[in-house]
């Protein structure tokens, strides 16, 4: 079974066995809802996420074999293309290493 | 082989009542994320006046702003992204020199929608035309259907993209009036970098707005009115 890095973890939205069955409808939901209409509901943004469940390591869902949304989707081979476009780092993170 | 199939059988069974407990709860949870933040309004329109007697030839202070806040390049070649460009004009006639920035005009009919075989390419409530790039499959029509040719294609890969600012290889992607930047009342990066306040971003159809009343009190015009789209972008003293 794939041990992924929850980062700093935690729970804001839903329980854990719901969010792991359940995730991707809430991510696809959100971003018609975001992009398309500018309802933007900090508690289901994917960047929102990411700020929590990134490694404390790393700084990144992305980055290792074991990292957050990685250690699954390899474990049950589906291919995920969001970090194609988005970023898979932490925010504060990213504003650190890019401020001036 | 008959005890799977029963298995099968019951497992089926079962998970479609699941399935529709998880449903239930999963409506209720939606509609939660309808309410709180509320959608972009169309009573509003955001829009920007540009004053071009302020705008001075050689400053490339809203472009390097626009490329910080949103993660591009800063190169000008064929294939690298540009979301504002400095344009400097010269009336051949009187000898009349002028600077302004170009970007995507945020019509009102923006041809870049209607040519969008995917719907990828919408306006927004408030006005702002954007590329939904979960849908945009790169066909780059909208390109072509710009007649300001705001619209750049992403050639190549992209790493570390600003948070806010997702960015992809394959999409298209324009100005997007910093709306990352707008949903938390902010201004857009180059109307804030600009040093002489040539740029006044603003809700064009509140009254009150200090876009509004320079709308009303000063002469300025669209660029390439006579198409008919209505641009949100307006630009004084051209």
């Amino acid at each position: 079974m794939p041990k992924p890095d929850i980062g700093k973890g935690g729970q804001c939205v839903e329980d854990t066995q719901w969010m792991r069955k359940n995730h991707m409808h809430l991510l696809k939901h959100q971003r018609d809802e975001v992009i398309r209409k500018g309802a933007r509901d900090e508690k289901l943004s994917l960047k929102n996420c990411i700020e929590c469940h990134a490694s404390t390591r790393d700084d990144s869902v992305i980055a290792r074999d074991d990292s957050f949304c990685v250690a699954c989707h390899r474990y049950e081979a589906v291919k995920i293309d969001c970090f194609e476009c988005h970023s898979g780092k932490r925010k504060s993170a990213w504003l650190q290493r890019n401020t001036k | 082989m008959n005890g799977i199939d029963i298995q099968r059988r019951g497992f089926l069974k079962t998970s479609l009542g699941v399935a529709a407990v998880a449903i239930a709860p999963g409506i209720l949870l939606f509609d939660l994320a309808h309410g709180k933040p509320e959608a972009a309004s169309s009573k509003v329109r955001w829009g920007m006046l540009i004053d071009t007697a302020q705008c001075k030839t050689g400053c490339n202070d809203c472009v390097t702003a626009c490329n910080k806040e949103n993660g591009l390049s800063g190169g000008t070649g064929a294939t690298d992204s540009q979301w504002i460009r400095k344009i400097e004009l010269k009336d051949t006639g009187s000898g009349r020199e002028l600077s302004l920035p170009m970007m995507c005009q945020h019509c009102e009919h923006p041809p870049c929608v209607d040519v969008c075989p995917t719907t990828a390419s919408f306006k927004r409530a408030d006005g702002i035309v954007l590329v939904d790039k979960h849908r945009c499959i790169g066909c780059r029509y909208c390109m072509m259907a710009c007649p300001y040719k705001a619209r750049s294609f992403v050639h190549e890969p992209l790493h570390d993209q600003n948070p806010d600012v997702p960015r992809g290889k394959g999409t298209v992607e324009s100005c997007t009036l910093c709306v990352h930047r707008v949903d938390q009342g902010m201004q857009p990066a180059c109307a804030e970098a600009c040093p002489n306040k040539a740029i006044l971003f603003g809700d064009l159809n509140d009254p009150e707005s200090e876009i509004a009343k320079k709308v009303r009190s000063v002469a300025s015009v669209q660029v390439r009115a006579d198409l008919r789209l209505n641009p949100g972008i307006r630009y004084q003293g051209l």
